[in-house]
């Protein structure tokens, strides 16, 4: 289990740096799809189906707005010169990504081995309380009772994020 | 180990896109995969070995399930990197129709 994620995730990375250094804009989209769709079979593989139909649905609307945009204005990729600014962006990302390599390397101790997991607070939602929600799949149960009001933000979240792309994209600019 | 260090990788390819690209595709796509990295290690906390999709089903005998929580939390935040994502990418296709490119060089005019 653990190689058939890594080898899934090493596609991820490949895809990642890709998409970042792609030329042309369509092709970073692409590479960006790679990214999201092996995200699909992780979710498959660690038992996580409800995720996996969320994501396959979220990852081509995704693709088709990028799609479209790109479409709709340049593929072209900006010159990139080295100049000064450059440089000390890349040593700029490069000491950040340090700090965050040191405070990871001390997180990672805590975690158990993967598969090791044992239920702390989920423990209170498997078993006999799943069954007073009356819904046999679990993850509904806890999003829609247990947690019900993550779920009543997630839905003011994207009303507002509805409503501001309506807002941005009707609105004329002043020239 | 070797899986979160992995997608810990991932997140730092997405950290380094944001910071050293000018292009604002570029910018939100690398957004979109910091935002994977964090998905798949979230669901990755939560695996647990022999376990099973925790949909209760009467054809297992005692059956192990897979912690449900983090996959309740990653499916919530599915759903606001959507929201994020398009949001973004009308931002940037107003600021081309404006400015007549995507680079974040030329984008200094913040008059309305």
């Amino acid at each position: 289990m653990e190689l058939t994620i890594s080898i899934l995730l090493g596609f991820m990375i490949i895809g990642a740096i890709f998409a970042i250094h792609a030329k042309d804009l369509l092709s970073s989209v692409i590479a960006a799809g790679i990214v999201g769709y092996s995200l699909v079979i992780c979710f498959l593989l660690l038992k996580a189906p409800d995720l996996a139909i969320v994501q396959i649905v979220v990852e081509t609307i995704t693709l088709i707005i990028m799609v479209a945009v790109v479409i709709d204005s340049t593929r072209e990729e900006l010159k990139v010169k080295i100049d000064t600014q450059q440089i000390i962006n890349i040593s700029l990302a490069l000491i950040f990504m340090l700090v965050l390599v040191f405070f990871f390397a001390r997180a990672i101790e805590s975690l158990n081995p993967l598969g090791q997991h044992t239920l702390r607070m989920a423990s209170a939602y498997v078993g006999d309380p799943a069954a007073k929600t009356g819904s046999a799949n679990l993850v509904t149960g806890i999003l829609f009772d247990f947690r019900g009001y993550d779920t009543l933000g997630e839905a003011t979240i994207l009303f507002t994020a509805a409503i501001g792309v309506l807002t941005i994209l009707r609105i004329k600019g002043k020239k | 180990m070797m899986v979160y260090i992995l997608s810990f990788i991932l997140f730092l390819v997405g950290l380094y896109g944001i910071i050293t690209r000018r292009n604002l595709i570029k910018i939100v796509i690398s957004l979109s995969i910091m935002e994977f990295s964090i998905f798949i290690l979230l669901v990755l906390i939560g695996y647990i070995d022999g376990g099973i999709a925790p949909i209760i089903t009467d054809q297992v005998i005692n059956p192990t399930y897979v912690d449900p929580l983090p996959q309740a939390m990653v499916l919530t935040a599915i759903v606001i990197g959507l929201a994020t994502t398009a949001m973004l990418m009308a931002i940037a296709i107003r600021l081309y129709r404006k400015y007549g490119t995507f680079d974040i060089r030329e984008i200094k005019n913040l008059k309305g």
